[in-house]
């Protein structure tokens, strides 16, 4: 060899290239594949909002039954008031589209509620009206998502669906199995806030405003039942506010 | 670490000569990267339970024990020694990540299976592994070999438990491009009125284990130079 490649120079100029062309490849990985996993992501969050509302379906199909279970999407703002409302085909670069808000985006930017869309999906289903919410937050390692549906009175639970990106396998991850989401089914919302609980041990089986958390998965649990009362706080002003104004 | 340590060859040899065949070759037996060296278990537990899955895992490990062993083989007298652990380490990452993305594009649901162990593999001891202990000292060519080879090696293993774990957990089979393929007809099941049950253990990781096990049991039952004292 020529040049010693122990010498601390080299050693610099050697990472530094190295960090180039790494940082260029993966870039470019990343960008050329974005629309692709854009599109499978908004597949697969029809298929959970659905799920939430008990009809499965595939991301094949999910394109199809999407529009013809959900009829009318909202956004709304922080006080309850709705800003904007759609229905029928998702078209992905509608910005004004409440399905193409990305909450968890919302979520991560710590923006003061103020400042945030909030998207509501309606969905009809036996001919009754199923109140879709979605909720972002944080579990252990990284973020938690999903989907509550509420029934009509806008107080029983009809079904939820959550997911996961980094929880631990076997214990918060199991956060979006469907032992845990069919334990929502039928509980009640409270009318003041804390709405929902996610309790940690000592559950009472005749109370209806909780389910038990994951063992060993406390703070996923925890991150479950926060991620609910935030976000459920600001859609119970739009649901007081369609309560009120049936009753006169 | 791996045990074992290929010499370097200083003269030229024939693609298909005696010490290649033994690189491909012996990762597969006597030197198997999970039953042997047992590298690399955490993954080959987690993700057996869908053949499917394990085809895909197999397929990344493969491909990032390839992309490894030849871009290390290739720098292998530029890098420097001081930092040539974190080299490695980026290269592998670079190579997961990729892997990674890639999957998340054309297979979406297999990628949400795999979870986490995808972006584990730039932990995975076999490939650093192969990297320090082959590929710094030797041309890319043998590097392939060997990369194939302890790939091939850890992939069998991977396979054979999936069918396993997904036959007698699932009563199916999952095939890439044709879904779970059952064959047992559905009147057999306790369920619909028939005598057989799925094992629900042979879902749960545990029993990955003790299927790793039968495995070297076997192997080592049918070559005793490989049992330690």
């Amino acid at each position: 060899m020529a040049f010693n490649k122990n010498a601390t120079g080299y050693t610099f100029l050697f990472s530094i290239v190295m960090v180039l062309i790494v940082g260029i490849a993966l870039a470019y990985t990343s960008l050329s594949l974005k629309p692709l996993q854009k599109k499978n992501e908004a597949d697969k969050q029809m298929v959970d909002i659905l799920g939430a509302v008990g009809i499965t379906t595939t991301r094949e199909n999910a394109k199809v039954d999407f529009p013809r279970f959900v009829k009318e999407r909202l956004s709304l703002d922080f006080e309850g008031n709705v800003l904007n409302s759609t229905s029928g085909n998702v078209d992905p670069n509608d910005t004004s589209d409440p399905f193409n808000l990305d909450v968890k985006k919302d979520y991560r930017s710590k923006k003061p509620a103020s400042e945030l869309s909030f998207p509501l999906y309606i969905c009809e289903k036996e001919g009754e009206n199923i109140y879709v919410i979605p909720v972002a937050g944080s579990g252990l390692w990284g973020p938690i998502w999903g989907f509550v549906a509420l029934e009509s009175d806008m107080k029983t639970i009809y079904g939820a669906k959550f997911d996961h990106k980094t929880e631990t396998p076997g214990l918060g991850a199991e956060i979006k199995d469907d032992f845990f989401s069919d334990k929502f089914k039928g509980q009640k919302l409270r009318d003041a806030s804390p709405y929902f609980t996610i309790l940690k041990g000592g559950r009472k089986i005749e109370d209806m405003h909780s389910v038990d958390g994951i063992t060993g998965g406390t703070i996923t649990s925890v991150g479950v039942g926060e991620m609910m009362n935030r976000t459920i706080s600001i859609y119970q002003l739009y649901f007081n506010s369609v309560i009120n104004s049936s009753e006169q | 670490m791996g045990t074992e340590n290929s010499e370097i060859t200083p003269k030229r040899e024939s693609l298909f000569s005696k010490k290649n065949r033994k690189l491909l070759k012996d990762p597969l037996g006597d030197s198997n990267p999970i039953t042997i060296q047992v590298l690399g278990i955490c993954s080959a537990l987690a993700i057996t339970v869908q053949l499917q899955q394990a085809v895909i895992m197999s397929l990344s490990v493969l491909f990032v024990m390839i992309g490894g062993n030849v871009i290390v083989s290739l720098l292998r007298n530029l890098i420097p020694d001081r930092i040539r652990i974190i080299v490695q380490l980026v290269i592998i990452a670079s190579l997961v990540i990729i892997v990674d993305e890639v999957l998340k594009a054309y297979q979406p649901d297999i990628s949400e299976k795999l979870s986490v162990f995808v972006g584990l593999i730039i932990t995975n001891c076999i490939i650093m592994g192969r990297l320090e202990a082959f590929a710094l000292a030797n041309k890319p060519g043998p590097s392939v070999f060997d990369a194939i080879g302890n790939g091939m090696g850890y992939a069998w293993v991977l396979l054979a438990v999936s069918i396993v774990r997904e036959i007698f957990g699932s009563g199916a089979i999952s095939l890439p491009g044709m879904g779970q393929v059952k064959f047992l007809p559905e009147e057999w099941f306790i369920a619909s009125g028939g005598f057989y049950e799925n094992n629900n253990l042979m879902i749960l990781p545990p029993m990955a284990l003790v299927v790793v096990g039968i495995i070297i049991w076997i192997q080592r039952s049918r070559n005793e130079a490989l049992i330690e004292d």
